[in-house]
């Protein structure tokens, strides 16, 4: 156990590689019970997360998910987070735990009258993930009713208590996160433990969600770079109006000068997090692929050399190591 | 993972290396603990034979998933020999820490220096602090 945001965070069980291979090919549980969550309700829910999310919320028909980032007028990141629709006027924020409270804080003091409620939830959750080839038949064998397609969100009750399973995940694999009960949560994780979910740690989540390059906040992700930058203008939507959106057209307009990339280590060796590209650039994210093999990360390059198959060296504790940009994602499913 | 364990006819140095003394040759290791604290071991540098290694400095580099530890020499000497097994098998320092997982195997400068060494006892004690 790691302390982290204020949580006892599980970094391990039974070792980062054979945890990560689980999930790749059969089904690994995780708790990830330190995420937050908020919800918004009320007439202008849809109004104040419009204000607030980078992406078009009124796309999300009810029972659906989507992807967002928080911007401050700036256009740096906030947080980045998904949003579940529950309801006609109601909605579940997911956030990050190390930036919970402050986001919380943005959606109350951007309220500016609306007709909404603010309400924050992360006391009420706790949440599972069950990811891999085989989550969904393992959970579907202990849920009172048919999983959720991908990027849909339903009530239902799995080993016999009630959950909120949203068909999203954070792995690059298919798969389920639970949201429930905190006292109901031991239960349901010794059930899928049982059915066979190897419990995963978050040493094993942080590789695999980087072969599928997806963003960490306070890692990829912060105030100092835009979601341009970050490679992640495919979820802003400035005709929203939201706040950040003039800073973040402008720099459509006007390309920044770095761009996050993925890439792979062409040599032996691992590059990690702040270490600098020479010649510009740094690396946010950086381990060891279990899949691939190689060293491989994301890194923030000048904008020239931010190319797929462009290589460059990476100064990693002295010593100079080669590495060249990949096509996004490092692994995909299948 | 093997379970944890610290053999007694070991020297172990308080950064968590250990060194079998066995005349004027030493062979060197992590321990159980180091191991266990980087986890999944995936590369690992071995110094050139001939290298000349200064005890309680950094003479190899482990890098696991997680994180890279530097390996700290437990006695002075001479490499005479080094593990290739280590290149190709990383994971045997996970697997079994003092016997094919070895380091490096040294000519001993210094047996006097073996004295700034911590018997198993004392090193399993100082764990617990």
């Amino acid at each position: 156990m790691v302390p982290f945001a204020g949580w006892d965070m599980p970094v391990q069980y039974e070792g980062v590689i054979s945890e990560h291979v689980a999930v790749r090919t059969a089904a690994g549980i995780f708790d990830v019970s330190h995420m937050g969550q908020i919800e918004t309700r009320g007439p202008a829910a849809l109004a104040l997360l419009q204000r607030l999310c980078s992406n078009d919320v009124a796309l999300i028909s009810s029972g659906g998910a989507q992807y967002s980032v928080l911007c401050r007028e700036d256009g740096g990141v906030l947080d980045d987070l998904f949003t579940y629709r529950l309801g006609e006027q109601r909605y579940l924020t997911v956030t990050n735990a190390a930036n919970h409270e402050q986001d919380f804080a943005w959606f109350v003091a951007h309220r500016d009258g609306l007709d909404v409620e603010i309400i924050d939830r992360a006391a009420d959750y706790a949440m599972l993930a069950v990811q891999g080839p085989r989550a969904r038949s393992l959970v579907g064998a202990v849920a009172g009713a048919p999983l959720p397609a991908r990027m849909t969100v339903a009530p239902g009750s799995v080993a016999g208590v009630q959950a909120l399973v949203c068909g999203t995940g954070y792995t690059g694999e298919d798969g389920v996160e639970l949201l429930l009960a905190p006292a109901d949560a031991p239960a349901v994780w010794d059930a899928l433990v049982g059915a066979g979910a190897h419990p995963a740690g978050l040493a094993a989540r942080d590789t695999l969600r980087t072969e599928a390059c997806y963003h960490l906040y306070g890692n990829d992700l912060d105030l100092d770079h835009g979601p341009i930058e970050a490679g992640l203008g495919w979820c802003c939507k400035e005709r929203t109006g939201f706040i950040g959106s003039d800073a973040v057209a402008a720099s459509r307009e006007q390309p920044p000068a770095q761009r996050l990339v993925p890439f792979v280590l062409t040599e032996r060796g691992v590059a990690r997090a702040g270490d600098q590209v020479i010649g510009g650039g740094h690396v946010t994210s950086g381990t060891f692929s279990p899949t691939l093999e190689v060293a491989i990360g994301l890194a923030y390059l000048p904008r020239e050399r931010a190319v797929v198959g462009s290589e460059f060296d990476i100064d990693v504790r002295g010593k100079s190591r080669h590495a060249r940009v990949a096509e996004r994602p490092l692994y995909k499913h299948g | 993972m093997a379970e944890a364990s610290y053999p007694a006819d070991l020297l172990y140095h308080p950064d968590h290396d250990w060194a079998r003394v066995e005349g004027d040759v030493a062979t060197f290791g992590i321990t159980w603990h180091a191991q266990d604290a980087l986890g999944d071991v995936v590369f690992v540098e071995v110094p050139a034979i001939g290298a000349l290694l200064t005890q309680n400095e950094p003479y190899t580099e482990i890098e696991s998933v997680k994180a890279v530890a530097e390996v700290f020499a437990p006695l002075s000497g001479e490499v005479i020999a080094v593990n290739d097994v280590l290149i190709e098998r990383p994971e045997a320092i996970n697997e079994d820490p003092y016997g094919e997982g070895w380091t490096v195997k040294v000519r001993v400068a210094d047996g006097a220096e073996a004295s700034g060494l911590l018997e198993r006892d004392a090193y399993v004690a100082s764990l617990d602090e």
